[in-house]
């Protein structure tokens, strides 16, 4: 079947097997590989992306699915050269380690940041609790968004 | 790298035109709305339907509204809309107990209701709640709709009333008075599935206990009319609550599993359905917001 997703602002129209599963469209078809595909059950969250605004793990969404509608990535977050507030705290916070769980989490945060410019410490680990990070103990994760919510100006890059 | 089988996928536009794809694939077809159980149960071969009938643009079935004595919620409803929703608050703040610990935030932004009751897993949440609220489910067929109670919806794991050509479109919530309810869940990890959970839900009539409804996830058991029948009529106390307890954890039916002892989980039964009726009181009391 022939489907057009928007990704990132861009119409993509591909042929696809109605299973392919949205994070397969981005990564293989799309070769949009900031997008990282972890446990395939809905558990770890590494495919997070945005799904008209809303984070969504995308191994278990159908790419048919999101035929119609928009869709967010990590890639989307960098703006001619400018680091997202959410890529920079985790910078700044050292977010990261090995840094699999990261584009997933950089879009949580995004997400929350979007519709909550200022959240407690307890708001952002609800938000990004649906996503698993072995190495850092999510502790500067939780700073690097801390970070982000404080160095955020009126602009909502991604959403 | 974990894939469905092949199947045919169709997108429905209305309550019709589901219906009218259900008639015409008969059993070979699934609807798919959040897809948060559905697709994992594809990938893993447990569920090969060949025809996949997406139902996300019924916008028709998104709603949460008031309609006389009466909450009614739309099957496409997510999981977020029910946690965020003022009116379910207000009504049944039960709802918002187990909607904080379903799965987490990224799951709810896609998990609908009528998703979650007609999967019907033993160990999910909404079952339980709509079993405490004495919820209805309204199925709609080509020959129009039957409502049915939850104790009639729910024919055990897995299954449902919801027959061959039919849909969950609604579920109807009767609003009671001097009202109290609550969910108490003890998992594993964060989103995880219950080890055990208990909804409760009761009515106050001068000081006494009018109506109570009882909910479990679990634990073998979707209902416990005998600890309904242990409350009502009875005053509100510490005794009464030990007392409900101690009937639901011999009432209901858990198996030993990687979530824990049959034993461990008779005894989770008890101390939720104790924890969980003792909100609820206080709430119907006005005693906690």
């Amino acid at each position: 079947m022939q489907i057009t997703i928007n990704v990132n602002g861009e119409d993509y129209t591909r042929e696809i097997e109605p299973r392919h599963l949205l994070v397969r469209f981005l990564r293989d078809d799309l070769g949009l590989t900031g997008t990282h595909w972890g446990c395939d059950t809905s558990n770890c969250g590494a495919c997070t992306v945005l799904l008209d605004g809303k984070p969504v793990k995308s191994c278990t969404v159908l790419a048919a699915m999101a035929a119609g509608h928009e869709v967010r990535t990590v890639e989307s977050l960098e703006v001619d050269g400018n680091l997202d507030p959410v890529q920079q705290g985790f910078i700044e916070k050292h977010g990261l380690q090995c840094g699999f769980c990261t584009p997933g989490m950089l879009m949580t945060a995004r997400a929350l940041l979007n519709e909550n410019p200022n959240p407690t410490e307890a708001e952002i680990r609800e938000a990004i609790s649906g996503q698993l990070c072995r190495c850092t103990g999510y502790l500067n994760i939780v700073r690097a968004i801390q970070w982000a919510a404080e160095h955020s100006t009126a602009k909502t890059v991604g959403s | 790298m974990q894939v469905p089988a092949p199947f045919e996928y169709q997108r429905a536009k209305s309550v019709d035109e589901t219906l009218a794809l259900l008639q015409r694939f008969g059993d070979e077809a699934r609807i798919i709305a959040g897809g948060h159980s559905l697709l994992p149960m594809m990938k893993l071969r447990l569920a090969r339907p060949e025809v996949v009938i997406d139902i996300n643009d019924l916008h028709e079935l998104d709603y949460v509204r008031q309609e006389g004595s009466e909450l009614r919620i739309g099957a496409l409803t997510r999981h977020r809309t029910l946690l965020e929703s003022e009116l379910i608050g207000r009504f049944f703040p039960i709802f918002h107990d187990a909607e904080r610990v379903i799965a987490d935030p990224l799951v709810r932004n896609r998990g609908t209701i009528g998703g979650s009751l007609c999967q019907a897993d033993p160990s999910e949440d909404l079952s339980a709640v709509c079993a405490a609220v004495k919820a209805q489910a309204v199925i709609r067929g080509a020959d129009g709709s039957r409502v049915v109670s939850m104790d009639e919806f729910h024919l055990g794991p897995y299954e449902t009333a919801v027959g061959p050509g039919e849909m969950l479109v609604e579920v109807r919530i009767p609003v009671w008075q001097n009202a109290g309810s609550a969910y108490e869940k003890v998992e594993r990890k964060a989103g995880d599935w219950a080890i055990a959970a208990v909804g409760a839900a009761v009515s106050l009539n001068n000081g006494r206990i009018a109506d109570a409804g009882f909910g479990y996830a679990a634990v073998g058991i979707l209902h416990a009319h005998q600890v309904e029948e242990a409350v009502r009529g009875k005053e509100p106390s510490e005794e009464l609550f030990a007392e409900a307890g101690r009937i639901a954890s011999e009432v209901c039916e858990p198996i030993t599993d990687t979530r824990g002892s049959a034993e461990y989980k008779r005894h989770l039964a008890g101390e939720l359905t104790k924890r969980a009726l003792r909100r609820a009181v206080a709430r119907a009391a006005g005693r906690e917001a």
